[in-house]
């Protein structure tokens, strides 16, 4: 059936994604020498600072966001930047460590875009059976008050004090 | 015989396990023809509900027929066709007599246990925690019924599982949650949670007179069934709740609020709800309080807090001083099934509802620990399960 954009799954995959993007950020921020240390990219720190702005940001985003799907999209952006940074590291003295960095920075971009496209709205065919699907013989305005033959008990009736003046009255 | 185990925090097994038997003259034995996995199971499946043990038997949705009664079971044959309601109730002590079965004070095994946890007992339940009594459930081939001579609803023949099954549960659960609001004919009933609950309840309101149904959820589907039932949609996720129901109840907000989603609220975009989040992380807080803390913003003053929302524990951070001084009153509990089942029934056999609706997907036993993830992952569209041992 459909791919649904509310799936439980994709969008607690986007709240984990936000509280990721803010630690990461918070250790460019930080500890920029020790990222640059870990990914061969000496001399690049400010840089690197930077970044962790961006990440802090887009977490915001994605934590606080009624739908996260353009920070995510926002995300698979600042990937490509990362990658093309470490791709530029992998050209240098300390290709290894860039190397190692680049990859995994690959598996997130990945989870990324995976995150993105299980966030997409289902497909319009699908949404229709569920329109179709009301229970009621007529059209529900038609039902209206179909059951106000029932009688509520008085244990669940709402205390007569507070009830509207109008209500009493009746 | 088959059966949905329960062997930890989302480990449900279809293992083999004992055929039950009669164990006490009041009881019976049911061969399930149907059964279905409920919003509460989940609650089980992702271990926020205490004291579940390796091997319980899940299940709380059930309906078959009658295979073997208790010696003191005169109203009940082999050959009759039942749907066994969750909750069990003996239909003889105080509060039975009043119509509170979900309280029965006679039916939880573990009433000792209940007492220290809930101050007083609550009643027996299949398939559920074992302060309820720790009652292997109906996710299985055949069923022990205690009390079977009360707890049950004969249905006839004739008549499909499919629209009799949720008299076992949701449908009166979500009857229930209406009726708990008193629904008047100038009423505008705000309902969170487009689950299954949540769209009996729908139903309901407009069945019994709403003026507007509003509901309030973000899946897709979910939304397009709920407004399939007349409900005019909120999705959380795109739009702010509070400034949508002001402008469709013209500032004043709704007179009657339903919580259909419990303790594992999953708001968005909220402070409070990252909050909760962070809290339950570091177990100092078991449930996700969103909706109350909503409802008890948006409800209009002397308004109504209807919940058959299930929590399971402590809260925080709850705007109770917000609710005394708006003087709102609080409705809530687990369902006393058998107190709406036979006027439903009836509105069932005239055809003012079907409750079949609901269903979209039917699978064997085997295939239900699969779809316990399905469904708590609302993926494939999943609204309903309904199981066929």
């Amino acid at each position: 059936m459909s791919r649904t954009r509310g799936s439980n799954q994709a969008l607690a995959l986007a709240q984990g994604l936000g509280w990721f993007s803010i630690a990461l950020g918070v250790a460019e921020v930080l500890a920029p020498h020790r990222i640059t240390r870990a990914t061969g990219l000496h001399g690049h720190e400010r840089l690197i600072s930077s970044y962790g702005v961006r990440e802090i940001v887009t977490g915001i985003g994605l934590l606080t966001a009624k739908d996260p799907t353009p920070w995510v999209w926002g995300r698979v952006g600042g990937d490509a930047l990362d990658l093309g940074t470490l791709a530029a590291g992998v050209a240098g003295p300390e290709r290894e460590r860039s190397g190692i960095a680049f990859l995994m920075t690959l598996g997130i971009a990945a989870l990324d875009v995976a995150c993105a496209l299980a966030l997409r709205r289902p497909l319009p065919a699908a949404m229709a059976s569920f329109r179709r699907r009301s229970g009621l013989p007529k059209p529900p305005g038609a039902m209206r008050g179909a059951a106000s033959d029932f009688v509520v008990p008085a244990d669940f009736r709402t205390p007569e004090a507070l009830r509207p003046l109008n209500e009493k009255a009746g | 015989m088959r059966a949905l185990c329960w062997h930890g925090k989302q480990d449900i097994r279809c293992d083999t396990v004992p055929d039950p038997k009669i164990e006490h003259p009041r009881d019976a034995i049911i061969k399930v023809t149907s059964c279905a996995i409920c919003g509460s199971d989940l609650h089980l499946y992702d271990g926020f509900m205490p004291g579940m043990e390796n091997g319980d038997i899940m299940g709380h949705e059930t309906m078959g027929i009658v295979e073997e009664v208790g010696s003191e079971v005169t109203n009940l044959k082999k050959g009759d066709r039942v749907v066994i309601p969750f909750t069990i109730f003996c239909g003889e002590c105080d509060q039975c007599r009043r119509g509170n079965f979900s309280v029965c004070e006679r039916s939880n095994r573990n009433k000792s246990l209940a007492d220290k946890v809930f101050g007083h007992t609550t009643a027996g339940l299949f398939g559920y925690t074992h302060l309820t009594g720790g009652y292997p459930g109906g996710q299985a081939e055949y069923l022990r019924v205690p009390f079977a001579d009360k707890t049950h609803i004969k249905v006839p023949l004739g008549v499909p599982d499919e629209t009799l099954l949720f008299l076992s549960d949701i449908f009166p659960t979500g009857w229930q949650a209406a009726v708990q609001c008193d629904i008047q004919r100038d009423d505008t009933v705000a309902i969170w949670g487009c689950g299954p609950v949540g769209q009996f309840a729908i139903r309901s309101a407009l069945l019994l007179g709403a003026k507007q149904v509003i509901a309030i959820d973000r899946v897709p589907e979910r939304l397009a069934m709920a407004e399939a039932g007349g409900a005019t949609t909120i999705d959380f996720s795109k739009e702010s709740v509070v400034e949508r129901l002001n402008e469709l109840t013209r500032g004043k907000g709704p007179e009657k609020c339903i919580d259909c989603v419990g303790l594992e609220a999953h708001a968005t975009a909220t402070i409070d709800s990252m909050y909760d989040r962070a809290k339950q992380a570091v177990m100092l807080e078991t449930d996700r309080p969103h909706v109350l803390r909503e409802m008890m913003y948006v409800c209009r003053p002397a308004g109504v807090l209807s919940i058959p929302g299930v929590y399971g524990g402590l809260l925080d951070k709850v705007p109770f001083g917000m609710a005394m001084n708006k003087g709102l009153t609080f409705r809530m509990g687990q369902t006393h099934v058998n107190r709406w089942t036979d006027d439903l029934l009836k509105r069932i056999e005239m055809g003012q509802i079907d409750p079949s609706f609901v269903i979209t997907h039917t699978v064997g036993l085997q295939d239900g620990p699969g779809m316990y993830k399905t469904f708590r992952d609302k993926q494939d569209g999943c609204i309903k399960v309904v199981l066929k041992p």
